[in-house]
């Protein structure tokens, strides 16, 4: 038993017990320091990962590879930068409680375990590990109504999709006798077929996911939650747990359930379709910033799951590409968002972002090159992208899925639009409080990697072909 | 390595963007900025366009080959290369994007105070796409420009725009976004097809008929709508009324123009037999969008309305000519989008000056111009005629020839465009009367000043330009004729094929 496989998990694991030891101790506030602290263990976990030895662990419940390598890093930064907003936002609105730095540090932990899930129980596991946090993240704010109805709400629906989750799996282990993803490979592969509590068990386990990722039809919580919670805490819900519920999702459709592809394929494909078009459509008439970008991230999911639907090994470096881009200009977009506050309050309205153009330029460029992006427009990194992701749904015939894709993706630009018209054309209103350095490193990292994405493509290419080979095998 | 010896293709192409990085560096008060944005800008335009005369003086006219080809791998994975060069087609319209970015930086300088340094920076990158757009050989390439143009364009409607620029900039923009990533599925089934981007290649590649015709109503999609074509031009007199003096020349002169050169690029040598097949509709909606929108333009009360109602109008006669597939229509064609760049555009820059000055476009505000202002009357004359083609002018040869091209092919048809013609003279000769003769009952009008030096400084070359064209055609004709005689071959040839594989 390889141990040592788990190392990066183990060591972040420790650093939160050592970090919440020390976060309790001092009488004084210790928020900057824990923030700082678990920001340097995502550093050291992710120089462990990139040393990781390759191989299974725990029986074959835990697996390290290229793809669970790139997603981890991925999921980690993410988790960073988000920390990297908050830090100003959470002391001016009185939430700079040392927790929050430690809950997003156990939700990544989770979301790691998620990542390297070789088995329908370490999946769980790691779900739930994910969640717990979550739930409390979103009611962080308690004395604030709505972020307590944000938390309550979340919970009880992400506990139905756990309980999806959980019956799913027992479907599946019941009918195939294992749980163990390469022994359900084999199982399925048999020749006598697939029976029809399989197919029920997969398709629970597809709904769970699909409520984690919040495609349509299980997307009711975003708008409401995103719109709730705490403003640092949706720009963290909307990268870091997308990431790992997909690199799950990626691993459980191809690995154990890709012999089952014909059972699952119409649900994703219907899925895909459904999200791109409700996260057009739906956000044209949002008032509410963080709104508009739940049913923007809808709509995003839905030209992930379009690759995630026409697999093979272009389908899926299409994914990891597209979610990649995707977190970089939404963390880019939500640092914007955590620095709308004027007069010391929090602001987030679209007419709050009123001449942006005049009042603050560096930022305003720095997000209409986001929603240009997001909206895919040519050079910015979002057309790429969505290029990656249309290839092989061309060359695999989805012409329907394609042909919608991009004609919800023009319905998008119209808000996306909106937001430049509202920075650009409008007249000023007063201007936002002083942005804070983490925005603006924020700002500036993922600005520039949205802009000059099409000079160095190759670079994120190469590690999404070889985090998808190791995957295909 | 290409004859010039450098590689000069891209060095036009993103030399503006040196430009927009040593704006983007000003630092001081607003005045200061603004001072060194216009001065940068136009300093760069203008070297840029000393620039682009080498491809002038050194472009080979005896080949149809691809000249000055650059050549670097981008996305080796996909095949798709950074591919740079130019030919008959596509030379000329580098140089005219090159030759009206200067002067719509000049025409810009007094009349946009607020966020000048903005304005430059949109420019200058609009020139970037502009440029590259003709001068990429890859279709991949070659769409990543074509879109790009969108976000300048759109924030100068926007931003430096009239009373309704909001409305008439997202129209702008979502109308050609719609149509453009329908081209965007059929450039990637066309690269599953080939296994290339690349354009000489392509055009090698043979691709099924009934391919051939989604894919043209794929590429019909979004380069109808960029033309515009009549029913999908009505985008275009909302963007041209509201964008600024100089986002009307650009649209004008050199965004209307991608379209065109998107058929003749892609369409036609690409997609011969739908080509061949679709022809008798694009003759149908030419000839509509030529007599219909010019009856249009005659009732038109806004002086931009109308030029933008008459552009509509030229561009029928372009795509009439395109489709003809013979050397006179579509060296016609070629032809009259030039001589359009640069009479549509001057047309708007006339408007600007009076605009600049009474700040209305309306044609009854204004009458007896003539009077105070001679030196602006005989240039409006100038371009008043040319867009009406009479001989001696820019616009005559390419009507001209698109007519004999459209009698070749069908008389009917070539009576179709000529009537477009008699229209043209009367909305134009309504519209000169209306602003620079009759007796002058405004005190306002009386008080006008006439052009100054700076404004002169704007018209001379297009002056230049107009007579030239219109005097001695040959020097512009001879830069495409070898091009499209090769042009005319092949589509011939793919169609003699096709026709004898039916007839087995």
């Amino acid at each position: 038993m390889n141990w040592t496989l788990a190392l990066p998990e183990l060591v972040l694991s420790v650093c939160g017990l050592a970090i919440l030891v020390f976060g309790v101790i001092p009488k004084k506030d210790t928020s900057l320091a824990c923030t700082m602290a678990v920001i340097a263990a995502f550093v050291g976990t992710g120089v462990l990962i990139l040393s990781q030895q390759k191989g299974t662990a725990f029986g074959g419940q835990y697996v390290a590879d290229d793809f669970s390598a790139f997603m981890k890093l991925l999921a980690l930064a993410a988790a960073a930068f988000s920390l990297l907003l908050a830090l100003d936002w959470n002391e001016k609105e009185k939430l700079n409680r040392f927790e929050f730095p430690i809950l997003v540090l156990f939700s990544t932990v989770g979301m790691m375990v998620m990542i390297s899930a070789n088995d329908l129980m370490s999946l769980y596991l790691g779900l739930e590990l994910l969640s717990l946090p979550l739930y409390v993240l979103a009611a962080f704010d308690r004395d604030n109504p709505r972020s307590a109805e944000a938390g309550l709400k979340y919970f009880i629906l992400g506990s139905l999709a756990s309980g999806m989750m959980l019956y799913g799996s027992s479907l599946v282990y019941g009918f195939a006798g294992t749980t163990n993803f390469d022994r359900l490979a084999d199982a399925l592969s048999a020749e006598a077929g697939v029976t029809a509590g399989v197919i029920v068990g997969i398709v629970f386990v597809i709904a769970a996911l699909a409520f984690k990722l919040a495609a349509v039809p299980f997307h009711m919580w975003t708008p409401d939650v995103y719109e709730g919670a705490p403003t640092t805490v949706t720009a963290f819900f909307a990268s870091a747990p997308k990431v790992a519920t997909v690199a799950l999702l990626v691993r459980v459709l191809t690995d154990p359930f890709g012999e089952v592809v014909s059972q699952w394929q119409q649900i994703v494909v219907l899925t895909a379709i459904l999200s791109m078009l409700l996260g057009a459509f739906a956000a044209i008439g949002q008032k509410n910033v963080k709104r508009l970008m739940a049913y923007s991230s809808i709509g995003h999911v839905g030209f992930i799951l379009m690759g995630l639907a026409v697999g093979g090994e272009a389908g899926l470096r299409g994914v990891v590409v597209y979610l990649a881009i995707y977190i970089a200009m939404n963390i880019g977009a939500f640092a914007v968002l955590v620095a709308m506050r004027r007069n010391g309050r929090a602001v987030e309205a679209v007419d709050d972002l009123a001449g942006l153009g005049r009042t603050d330029p560096a930022m305003a460029l720095a997000m209409a090159i986001f929603m240009f992006s997001m909206a895919g427009i040519p050079p910015l990194a979002g057309f790429f992208a969505k290029i990656y992701v249309l290839l092989p749904a061309i060359e695999q015939g989805f012409w329907t899925m394609a042909v919608i894709g991009v004609l919800s993706s023009v319905v998008s630009a119209y808000y996306y639009l909106r937001i430049v018209k509202v920075m650009y054309f409008d007249a000023p209103v007063a201007g936002f409080d002083v942005r804070p350095a983490g925005v603006s490193v924020v700002l500036a990292g993922t600005g520039l990697f949205t802009l000059f994405f099409f000079l160095f493509p190759a670079m994120l290419l190469d590690a999404a072909r070889h985090a998808v080979a190791a995957i295909i095998g | 390595m290409n004859a010039a010896g450098f590689p000069i293709l891209s060095l036009v192409t993103f030399l503006p963007l040196v430009g927009v990085l040593i704006i983007m560096m000003v630092r001081g008060d607003e005045a200061v900025v603004a001072s060194n944005a216009r001065w940068t800008a136009l300093w760069t335009s203008l070297v840029t366009f000393l620039l682009s005369l080498i491809l002038w003086a050194q472009f080979d006219k005896t080949t149809a080959d691809y000249q000055f080809v650059e050549q670097v791998s981008w996305l080796p994975d996909f095949g798709i290369g950074y591919i740079m060069g130019v030919d008959g087609i596509s030379v000329l319209f580098v140089l005219l994007s090159t030759l009206l970015t200067p002067l719509c930086i000049l025409a810009s300088w007094t009349s946009v105070q607020n966020r000048v340094r903005e304005y430059m920076i949109a420019f200058l990158i609009l020139e970037t796409m502009m440029v590259g757009m003709f001068c990429a050989l890859d279709f991949m390439l070659f769409y990543i420009f074509f879109e790009a143009v969108l976000i300048p364009m759109f924030l100068i409607i926007g931003i430096w725009g009239g009373p309704r620029r909001v409305y008439a900039s997202y129209k702008f923009f979502l109308y050609t976004l719609l149509g453009s990533v329908l081209m965007l599925l059929a450039i990637i089934a066309l690269w599953f097809q080939a296994g290339t981007t690349s354009i000489p290649e392509l055009s090698e590649f043979d691709i099924p008929f009934n391919m051939q015709v989604w894919m043209f109503l794929a590429f019909f999609a979004s380069f109808a709508v960029k033309v515009p074509m009549w029913p999908v031009h009505t985008w275009l007199p909302d963007a041209h009324v509201e964008a600024p003096t100089a986002g009307s020349v650009i649209l004008a002169g050199v965004l209307l123009k991608m379209g065109a050169y998107g058929f003749l690029r892609f369409s036609i040598p690409l997609l011969p037999e739908a080509s061949a097949y679709f022809a008798p509709f694009i003759y149908v909606l030419s000839i509509v969008a030529v007599v219909y929108t010019s009856l249009v333009a005659l009732a038109q009360q806004d002086m931009k309305k109308l030029i933008a109602y008459s552009s509509v109008a030229h561009m029928g006669i372009v795509t009439l000519g395109i489709f003809t597939f013979n050397q006179q229509g579509i060296e016609g064609a070629l032809f009259t989008m030039l001589s359009h760049g640069v009479v549509s555009g001057a047309l708007f820059l006339c408007v600007g000056v009076v605009y600049d000055r009474l700040h209305t476009r309306e044609i009854a505000r204004y009458g007896g111009v003539a009077k105070v202002m001679p030196g602006y009357a005989m240039v409006f004359m100038l371009f008043t005629m040319a867009s009406i083609a009479l001989p001696g002018t820019a616009g005559f040869p390419g009507e001209f020839l698109v007519i004999l091209g459209a009698w070749a092919v069908n008389p009917w048809i070539a009576l179709g465009a000529a009537t477009g013609m008699v229209l043209g003279a009367c909305y134009m000769l309504t519209l000169y009367r209306g602003v620079a003769f009759g007796k002058i009952t405004k005190d306002d009008v009386r008080a006008l000043l006439d052009m100054e030096a700076r404004e002169y400084a704007i018209f001379a070359p297009l002056i230049v330009l107009a007579l030239w064209m219109g005097i001695y055609p040959q020097s512009f004709l001879s830069f495409f004729s070898v091009t499209v005689a090769q042009m005319v071959q092949q589509h011939q040839a793919a169609i003699g094929a096709a026709s004898r594989l039916a007839g087995l």
